[in-house]
């Protein structure tokens, strides 16, 4: 028994929506995943006519599919908007340079311009040469802090109006359950908003389209438009913790399949008690980016780095706070707790 | 180097020397017995006094109950409700220096026929209980869940409570009863006499009606039905919870409690909090794990067993023999992935082996949750909460929102065609497929503005006929049904067959809601701005 579409009733179904349960054909998938990526750039309001938006391109599904998805809702429905590609060059051996060639491929099919920046240009310092000082335990905490500052400086050169982001709905609720395990209740306020707009000024707003996507979906359509994406895992990360939130989604999704889009509108509707002190937002006093401390944590992780202290941003060091902002040398024993030991 | 190993190995072996044997943290003299925290190592007295202070300061703190008060204690006979009942009776008792002042009453619902349990197996739960209820003296009431096909309509009514600024008058109530103490001594002598009576004569009622814990055939039946139309364990669970509350919020109303206590400990608020997120309840997670729930207005729920972690309640009833009892749930013996309820209890358990904070971090990122919406002007129009869970409503379909998203993939995904296998809904018109002009374009952007704003009754519909598809009839009932109730109580009701085998109460205050939003829509053009006190006066 062929099951046919439930969307035109004409051609035989050629998959099962994973949000849905809906058996649909090819074009109809096609159609359907565009219209939603549409309605929620119109309803949110992302952009503006005239305006120019910088894609974070790394290669992988998301963004290989939000930049194809990008491209054809501006000219289908004449958004006016000047696209183009922005990727994170973060020196890793092997990973990074294969994707990097994926970002290329990807800029000669599409069409759109690309701006490659990395690591070594902005911070002097490769991961490479970073996962040497730190070790495999946290170098993740430094490849997030630096490719989120990277994106925003990269932005400015390119003098955009706008960043939008491949996150999809796994990954707004992962990122929702990984707030409340670790208790963050500033992050977990802001974490499911679709853009950024309202944070301060003199920062380039980012915005989510693909935030209503599925995964699961997002890899159906780049396989059936037989997109090319670079899809590898990262070879320095070992991050357990959030490992632990993405298999209890998984789970989750296993046992109701609309749980992800559940926990989403869970984290938009959460409400935090007034009372609750939050970070007040400011700029680093070094490099003048949003911060919510004196010195940003780039800028924290960077002098570490720079000293041959690498422990210097992780953990708690807000004692050393005054003496890393007037760049005073510490003590032989501050230094000695600082220092990475090798067992 | 060398001299940096050896430092660090020698702190290393200087931390492992203190495991061998410690005294108690608190009085430096017993023997410690257990450790709560990491380095928290408690004797036998220090932990008791501990543990009893936690809970007197637990309830000083918040300051809901007030004296005299009336306040029914939910027991289930488990490790964390018995717990809570031992430290009420000590906190009663005659020897304690500083008395709590409420008066207590118990409840037992018992829930065997959702669960499946034979008449023997609950008989003989209920007789435990029974038999441990009244060795404590307090007043007690034995349900079973099969009542809840008697319940009345004004179980899903909020009653709003006579709203006070609780710090005055709470020190008010506290300096009356002391004046009243204080004044005579005879009526101290009185109230045991009268208190007892009151025990006596609950316990005949009792004794005259064994037959009471054996509920009549038909209710039996007709909750094995509506049990057996819900297709998912987790939308099982969710309607047992849902129905349990309905029953002891009845119960409390009933026999003039104002104050219901739940004993929920730090662990299992942790997992609910979690498994709430999962389940899209996050508008309610404040009322859902906070220390007091108001929403239904005349009966506060309070949760005083909210800071002990289940190893701790664990301990205590071990090393004072606190007695309970065992009776298997919905979720006994089956599979980690049988319910997301299931799941994420053993997400969090596992997690927690790892990582020792997780409970005590996910437990205080509730406490700084809030519900969204004020509570006066929710309480004032009952159509604008839920009709299961009476939260406020988090439906509104705004432009952006998961709501919206979700809506519109299920519409997208069947096809809105002006075609003859239609559903009866009224279809907005549908968008073209390949739009190469602006003319199109501008089409496609108005029909879909409009499609979303239709989009709250066009999804209730089609939710509809996914559910019942095969009958036409069902279809406004269900639809109707769905736009009162909330996200996460959506979901329960789209996992069942059919809402039929709902107990009464609930399809007749839907009934009631939507003629009084058909009232309300007749006469919407005569209100003026204030709609309150319009309405108020118009039906007066």
């Amino acid at each position: 028994m062929p099951v046919f579409c439930s969307s035109c009733e004409n051609r035989r179904a050629v998959l099962k929506r994973p949000k849905t349960g809906h058996s649909v054909c090819k074009e109809c998938f096609f159609w359907a995943f565009e219209e939603e990526v549409h309605h929620t750039i119109v309803s949110a309001r992302l952009f503006n006519r005239g305006e120019t938006v910088g894609i974070g391109a790394s290669g992988g599904k998301d963004s290989t599919v939000l930049a194809h998805v990008m491209k054809v809702l501006n000219e289908r429905y004449d958004y006016g908007l000047n696209l183009l590609l922005l990727s994170v060059d973060e020196g890793i051996t092997g990973y990074r340079d294969d994707s990097l060639e994926t970002v290329k491929r990807n800029q000669q099919q599409y069409d759109l311009p690309l701006k490659i920046v990395s690591y070594e240009e902005l911070y002097g310092w490769t991961m490479d040469a970073i996962v040497k000082q730190v070790g495999l335990k946290n170098n993740c905490t430094f490849c997030g802090v630096f490719r989120r500052q990277a994106l925003d400086r990269g932005a400015m050169m390119l003098k955009v109006d706008k960043i939008c982001t491949g996150h999809n709905a796994d990954d707004v609720a992962e990122t929702v359950l990984m707030n409340v395990l670790r208790g963050d209740i500033a992050r977990l306020r802001r974490c499911t908003a679709i853009s950024t707009a309202s944070e301060g000024d003199g920062v380039i707003p980012r915005c989510k389209p693909l935030k209503y996507a599925y995964e699961k979906e997002i890899v159906l359509y780049a396989y059936f438009k037989k997109l090319d994406y670079f899809s590898t895992e990262c070879i320095y990360s070992p991050n357990a913790y959030r490992g632990h939130a993405r298999t209890f989604l998984k789970d989750l999704e296993a046992v109701r399949p609309s749980a992800i889009m559940d926990v989403v509108h869970s984290g938009e509707h959460l409400s935090v008690r007034e009372d609750v002190r939050m970070p007040v937002q400011g700029t680093c006093a070094r490099c003048g980016y949003i911060s919510s401390q004196a010195l940003c944590k780039a800028c924290v992780l960077l002098e570490g780095l720079n000293r041959g202290l690498p422990r210097l941003g992780i953990g708690k060091h807000h004692r050393l706070h005054g003496k890393i902002l007037a760049q005073e040398p510490l003590t032989e024993r501050e230094e000695r707790k600082l220092r990475a030991v090798d067992f | 180097m060398c001299q940096v190993d050896e430092e660090y190995n020698a702190l290393l072996e200087s931390r492992s020397l203190p495991g061998v044997s410690r005294k108690c943290m608190k009085c430096k003299e017993g023997t410690a017995v257990l450790i709560i925290r990491a380095g928290d190592a408690f004797c036998r007295g220090c932990f008791k006094e501990y543990f009893i202070h936690k809970f007197r300061a637990m309830l000083g703190k918040n300051r809901v109950i007030f004296p005299g008060e009336r306040v029914l204690l939910a027991v289930s006979g488990g490790l964390a409700s018995s717990s809570m009942l031992a430290q009420v009776q000590e906190g009663l008792s005659r020897d304690a220096h500083k008395k709590l002042r409420f008066v207590p009453g118990l409840i037992y619902v018992d829930e065997g026929g959702a669960s499946g349990q034979s008449l023997d197996e609950r008989q003989r739960a209920v007789t435990q209980l029974e038999h441990l209820f009244q060795t404590t003296g307090f007043p007690y009431h034995i349900v079973a869940l099969e009542e809840v096909f008697t319940l009345p309509t004004s179980v899903l009514e909020a009653v709003s409570a006579i709203s006070e600024s609780s710090a005055s008058s709470y020190k008010t109530a506290v300096d009356q009863f002391i004046q009243n103490g204080g004044d005579s001594v005879g009526l101290r002598t009185q109230e045991p006499d009268s208190s007892l009576a009151d025990a006596v004569a609950q316990l005949r009622t009792h004794d005259g009606q064994p037959s009471s814990c054996i509920p009549p055939a038909d209710q039996s039946q007709a909750l094995e039905r509506l049990f057996a139309s819900v297709k998912t364990l987790t939308a099982k669970e969710d309607l047992l919870q849902t129905l349990r509350h309905h029953l002891i919020l009845h119960t409390a109303r009933q026999r003039g409690y104002s104050k219901v206590m739940l004993g929920e400990s730090c662990t299992r608020l942790a997992i609910k909090l979690l498994s709430s997120i999962s389940l899209g309840r996050g508008a309610a997670l404040a009322m859902d794990t906070g220390f007091a729930d108001s929403r239904f207005g005349d009966v506060v729920i309070v949760r005083p067993m909210r800071d002990y972690s289940s190893k701790e309640i664990a301990f205590y009833n071990r090393l004072f023999s606190v007695p309970s009892t065992f009776t298997p749930g919905l979720d006994t013996k089956t599979s980690d992935k049988a319910s997301i309820q299931r799941l994420t209890e053993s997400f969090v358990t596992k997690l927690q082996a790892d990582f020792p904070s997780t409970v005590s971090t996910i437990y205080r990122t509730s406490e700084k949750l809030q519900t969204a919406r004020s509570g006066q002007t929710s309480d004032a129009d009952p159509a604008s909460k839920c009709l299961l869970c009476l939260c406020a409503l988090d439906t509104a379909v705004e432009e952006a929102s998961a709501f919206s998203a979700t809506l519109l993939s299920e519409r997208l995904s069947q096809g809105i065609k002006a075609a003859g296998s239609s559903p009866p809904a009224p279809a907005p018109a549908p968008a073209p497929v390949l739009g190469s002009d602006s003319g199109s374009a501008g089409q496609s952007c108005s029909s879909s503005a409009g499609g979303s704003g239709d989009g709250c009754c066009g999804g209730g519909g089609r939710g509809g006929g996914c559910c019942c598809s095969s009958s036409s009839v069902r279809l406004p009932v269900n639809s109707d049904l769905k736009s009162l109730l909330c996200y996460s109580c959506r979901l329960t009701i789209k996992d069942m067959t059919s809402v039929d085998t709902l107990p009464s109460y609930i399809g007749s205050e839907a009934e009631r809601r939507k003629r009084r939003l058909e009232m309300r829509k007749e006469i919407s053009e005569f209100l003026l701005d204030e709609d309150e006190d319009g309405d108020d006066e118009q039906l007066c």
